[in-house]
């Protein structure tokens, strides 16, 4: 049953068309379920009428007849966030961005280019394609997911760990604020004068305003890139190996870690070659200038080696590289070969902690008879532990959220961190505590408030709201009707 | 911890306080001005395992010590200054080493700081972790702030693995053709005239790049060039004896610029985040980040 819109809809539906177009907005039943979610398993969001804005000033329209209407704004990308940040709560107008997908400015020779919010991560390296350079920042969901989401939640995905999150590529923002107005943070070349307000926006899963126009940094392609893989019959001596390649004083381009059910997942899914008797792979890529890489390889193979290592194979050409990617890169679809559901997690640890961390997380799952899957960024020590379940079980979201307590507990115990790249949003406010004290948090709120001191960019993500450390993920806490 | 605590007290609740480093850049941003408390940050190195790349170490310690401890394990860090600054200046300062593009930005190597804040408790931003989404970016916001937001006691830094070889030249070609034949130089400086390249890497790449580089006219140096004392942003042309980082924009010239006008709309969100941060005005008073050339 579609949720009842609150009184007074109608007249901000009127408004909101005057302002930006009747093509450009809906509040249809169907639209308001889909843009009620992302793709976070957290259902119940309510959401507004759905503004689908073409510029900058369009979307400063709409925040100003959303906010003149007393209701909140959400902004949104591709909706393909996994904590919730997209979310609608309390009846919003959900300001979409997927129409302003144009590319708007290549400069190859200063290596920037200025692009709408909505447009679409992998678009950008496509568009790019025989200039030489590339956006780095490559999420898993890289063919879906907008830059401007990437923005939202300074994502990373498996080549940030020598390349660096979202916001090292980002160099200026035009941002519209909940009071309307437009503003340009940072610079084109280098660091702007005064505070690092670019550096302070990203990452604020749209709590802070919304980003209207981006100029991103281009990254030259490497001249040489070799990728291995790499097979262990044991979780821990692939982790010793990920810490010893580190200790080595190697920075490899990705560094990603598989144990044996994503293996066994991805194999019956895809057949990426990866050795189905192996308790965990790793993909190691090393990327530069080709005496460099050779170097490395070498030494990739000795620690590798020092650690039990299987077999150590380099793929030959760029088809057997791709085959190894899409392994990794279709892992969570693979799992619903295993069951029908699942739930990603995201937490930090210290990379030397990673096997011990690891054992820990998976003893957990299983003992709420859960089926667990690890295929994880292990270069930087961000896991992604996932569990397979059957929604139609009965009880057994229960036992997802008691599981997901005990991960994220086991991850801060470790002296790791809530999120590495999914963000807070909904999914994780709650256990903000465990993380930050009060003034911790007190600290964060006065950055949050200089963005938008009326509380009108959607709220009720981020912070906990009022309740305490035993409450996380209590269905309590969350606003009425919305899950977890 | 007890060198925190009393950081914290040495702050206080009431007053004008300022931290002091190595004082090798006091005048950016502005002088603090007359009775102003100053106080210094913990110095020394807490934590640090190389195979995590990340160092746990007190404000107040100098960069040249750090370097030290770090170059044991052959690693270093984002960030630079003259001889006898701080960890805790260079980061209030926030400027970024010739080498930006190997080592990062200086910005981006903070990854978790302790701070007291002008209500005089401590707080915490970020997280100990290499990669942290966890709330909002504090830390980012810290760095280059000149200690107007609050005060850092101790820090963990991202580190970076030292190259195995490094190379600067001199020569005429121009910073675009230097792009055009290297892959990620770590430092282009240009004089109006030459280019001064850093490359560093593996040996044998770097002098295969440099290879090329000498065969269009440059020559082996010793080291960077002198840099003049101001820092400034290219707004124009080169002024006479300036030299360009090309990869930020920043111009080290003889004299300094005038401060350029900021954004009314940048400014009204700067002003709304120092009031809510320090409503007093006690941290750093009369320090204005708005207030450098560059």
């Amino acid at each position: 049953m579609v949720h009842k819109m609150p009184s007074g809809t109608d007249e901000l539906i009127a408004d909101l068309a005057d302002a930006i177009g009747a093509g450009r907005v809906t509040a249809g039943g169907a639209a308001r379920e889909i843009y009620g979610r992302d793709s976070s398993i957290i259902e119940g969001g309510h959401s507004g009428p759905v503004c689908f804005p073409e510029s900058t000033r369009q979307i400063a329209e709409c925040v100003r007849v959303a906010v003149a209407h007393g209701r909140d704004f959400v902004p949104r990308g591709a909706g393909t966030g996994l904590s919730g940040g997209a979310v609608p709560c309390n009846d919003p107008v959900v300001i979409s961005t997927t129409r302003m997908n144009r590319i708007l400015e290549v400069d190859v020779e200063r290596r920037i280019a200025w692009v709408e919010p909505g447009v679409i991560n992998l678009d950008l390296s496509r568009h790019l394609a025989g200039t030489g350079l590339h956006f780095a920042p490559d999420p898993s969901s890289q063919q879906a997911c907008t830059i401007g989401g990437n923005l939202a939640n300074n994502s990373g995905g498996p080549h940030c760990l020598a390349y660096g999150v979202t916001s090292e590529h980002v160099a200026a923002i035009e941002v519209v604020l909940s009071d309307a107005s437009t503003v340009l943070l940072g610079a084109e070349v280098g660091d702007a004068v005064g505070y690092d307000l670019r550096g302070a926006f990203v990452g604020g899963e749209g709590t802070l305003g919304i980003a209207a126009r981006i100029a991103v940094r281009l990254t030259p392609d490497p001249p040489v890139v070799r990728t291995l893989l790499l097979d262990f019959q044991s979780l821990v001596d692939a982790a010793e190996t990920v810490t010893g390649i580190i200790a080595a004083g190697i920075v490899p381009a990705a560094l990603e870690m598989m144990d044996r059910n994503t293996v066994e997942a991805v194999e019956n899914f895809v057949e990426a070659g990866y050795p189905r008797d192996a308790e965990a792979v790793l993909i190691v890529e090393l990327d530069g200038l080709e005496e460099g890489v050779t170097h490395e390889i070498k030494i990739v193979k000795r620690v590798g080696n020092e650690n039990g290592v299987g077999t150590v194979r380099v793929a030959a050409d760029d088809v057997e590289r791709e085959l190894i990617w899409k392994g990794r890169r279709n892992a969570f679809g693979a799992i619903a070969h295993i069951k029908p559901g699942y739930y990603l997690h995201d937490t930090v640890v210290p990379r030397t902690r990673l096997a011990e961390v690891v054992a820990k997380v998976n003893e957990a799952v299983e003992r709420h008879d859960l089926i667990v899957a690890n295929v994880f960024h292990a270069g930087d020590g961000n896991l992604h532990p996932l569990m397979a379940f059957d929604p139609r079980e009965p009880g057994v979201m229960e036992r997802v959220y008691a599981a997901s307590e005990e991960i994220v507990r086991i991850a801060i115990e470790a002296g790791g961190v809530l999120s590495g790249e999914h963000g807070i949003g909904l999914e994780k406010r709650g256990f903000m505590p465990l993380l930050y004290s009060p003034d911790d948090l007190s600290a964060q709120r006065a950055l949050r408030d200089a963005f938008d001191p009326v509380g009108h960019a959607n709220p009720l993500k981020m912070f906990p709201t009022g309740s305490s450390c035993g409450d996380v993920m209590h269905l309590a806490e969350v606003p009425e009707g919305v899950w977890v | 911890m007890s060198d925190l605590e009393e950081f914290r007290n040495e702050v206080g609740t009431t007053g004008s306080v300022c931290v002091k480093g190595g004082g090798t850049r006091w005048d950016v941003g502005g002088e603090v001005g007359q009775g102003v408390r100053v106080v210094s940050a913990p110095s020394g190195i807490d934590a640090y395992d190389p195979a995590e790349m990340t160092v746990l170490v007190g404000a107040g310690t100098t960069l040249t010590a750090l370097a030290e401890v770090l170059a044991e394990h052959r690693q270093e860090v984002a960030l630079a200054g003259p001889v006898g600054s701080t960890v805790g200046g260079a980061l209030a300062v926030g400027w970024n080493s010739i080498r930006r593009q190997r080592v990062g930005f200086a910005r981006d190597a903070l990854l978790q700081a302790e701070c007291v804040g002008a209500d005089g408790k401590r707080f915490k931003a970020g997280g100990p972790t290499v990669k942290n989404a966890s709330g909002y970016e504090l830390c980012r916001l810290l760095v280059g702030s000149l200690g107007t937001l609050a005060l850092m006691g101790r820090v963990i830094l991202r580190t970076t693995p030292i190259p195995e070889w490094s190379l600067w030249l001199r020569g005429s070609v121009t910073p675009a053709d230097v792009v055009k034949s290297c892959y990620r130089p770590a430092s282009i400086l240009w004089d109006g005239s030459y280019s001064h390249v850093c490359l560093e890497g593996y040996e044998a790449d770097v002098q295969r790049e440099a290879s090329a580089l000498i065969d269009s006219g440059m020559v082996k140096v010793q080291g960077p060039p002198s840099l003049p004392p101001h820092r400034n942003r290219l707004t124009g042309d080169l002024p006479e004896g300036a030299i360009l980082d090309v990869a930020i924009g920043v111009a080290h010239c003889p004299e300094a610029a005038a401060i350029q006008c900021v954004d009314p709309a940048v400014k009204c969100i700067a002003d709304r985040m120092k009031a809510n941060f320090d409503p007093h005005r006690r941290l750093n008073p009369n320090r204005d980040p708005y207030s450098v050339p560059a």
